[in-house]
């Protein structure tokens, strides 16, 4: 077996794998842990699909920024005494039939369809073209975002937290 | 049928990713903890940046496809944050993250 196949099959494993524990586990902490395998699998392929550098901003944003607010939040949140119930479900079996339906439809619309492909992947360090695309025909985009996260970050303060009432408290 | 299985082309990505958007449709669409949504949709963003880098390695070959995936990421990175205060100032006022508890707005 090819070494490329091999690495494509074992991350996909991962990848899948971690997913469904993400989507089946009864517990919320097994859940959100399960997370850090589908982040690392995606990481993985993006790696081998020649994306360094987002593979490297998958692993440093998505794991170590989401992924520990999101451990943090389920630990402030879920009552540690009944964990064994902490990620109900609800309506199973209707959601996993259209959704059976949904990904045949789309598995069959991908074997399908006659995707445009280069003859030559392009396999290089692709730092200096993303950069070179963020400060020309991206510049725009590139300058809201940082709107756009300044804006998160003092909603996310306003939002969480605690609201003062009444005569303000000296001291 | 080995060489089509052997040789990785881009549908064995859109498979992955189609198979982790499924999953996280799943999870948004029966958790009743309002977090296991927001990891459903995590796992939508991600099965989209899939898509975005494969694409941008089979068929385009320039950088739009990154760019856009990084984008991805940092509106996830807005909305987890947005997400889980939203969630945590429930969770001070309801005492409970289950999101039918949540209906106060229900007539």
């Amino acid at each position: 077996m090819p070494l490329e196949a091999l690495v494509f099959y074992l991350l996909a494993a991962l990848t899948i794998g971690s997913a469904l524990i993400v989507a089946g586990s009864h517990n919320l902490v097994y859940s959100a842990f399960a997370l850090l395998g589908t982040f690392m699998g995606v990481a993985g392929l993006y790696a081998l699909l020649a994306a360094d550098f987002v593979a490297v901003i998958q692993v440093m944003l998505y794991i170590g920024g989401i992924l520990v607010l999101i451990l943090f939040a389920v630990m402030l949140t879920h009552r540690i005494a009944d964990v064994e119930v902490s990620n109900r479900t609800v309506g199973r079996i209707p959601a996993a039939l259209i959704l059976g339906v949904v990904g045949t439809v789309m598995g069959v619309c991908i074997e399908a369809a006659e995707w445009v492909q280069h003859a030559e992947p392009v396999v290089e360090p692709t730092t200096l073209g993303i950069g070179e695309a963020f400060l020309g025909p991206y510049i725009l985009p590139f300058e809201l975002a940082s709107v756009v996260l300044l804006v998160a970050l003092i909603g996310a303060v306003v939002v969480s937290r605690k609201e003062l009432r009444g005569p303000m408290v000296d001291g | 049928m080995d060489g089509l299985l052997l040789d990785i082309g881009l549908r064995h990505f859109l498979f992955v990713s189609l198979a982790v958007f499924v999953l996280g449709l799943y999870c948004v669409l029966t958790r009743k903890n309002a977090i296991g949504i927001l990891l459903g949709v995590e796992l939508i963003l991600n099965s989209a940046n899939i898509n975005y880098i494969a694409f941008s390695h089979f068929s385009s070959g320039n950088y739009d496809g990154q760019v856009f995936a990084i984008f991805v990421i940092m509106l996830a990175a807005a909305e987890a944050v947005i997400g889980l205060a939203i969630v945590l100032g429930i969770y001070q006022n309801f005492s409970s993250i289950d999101i039918e508890a949540v209906d106060s707005l229900q007539g």
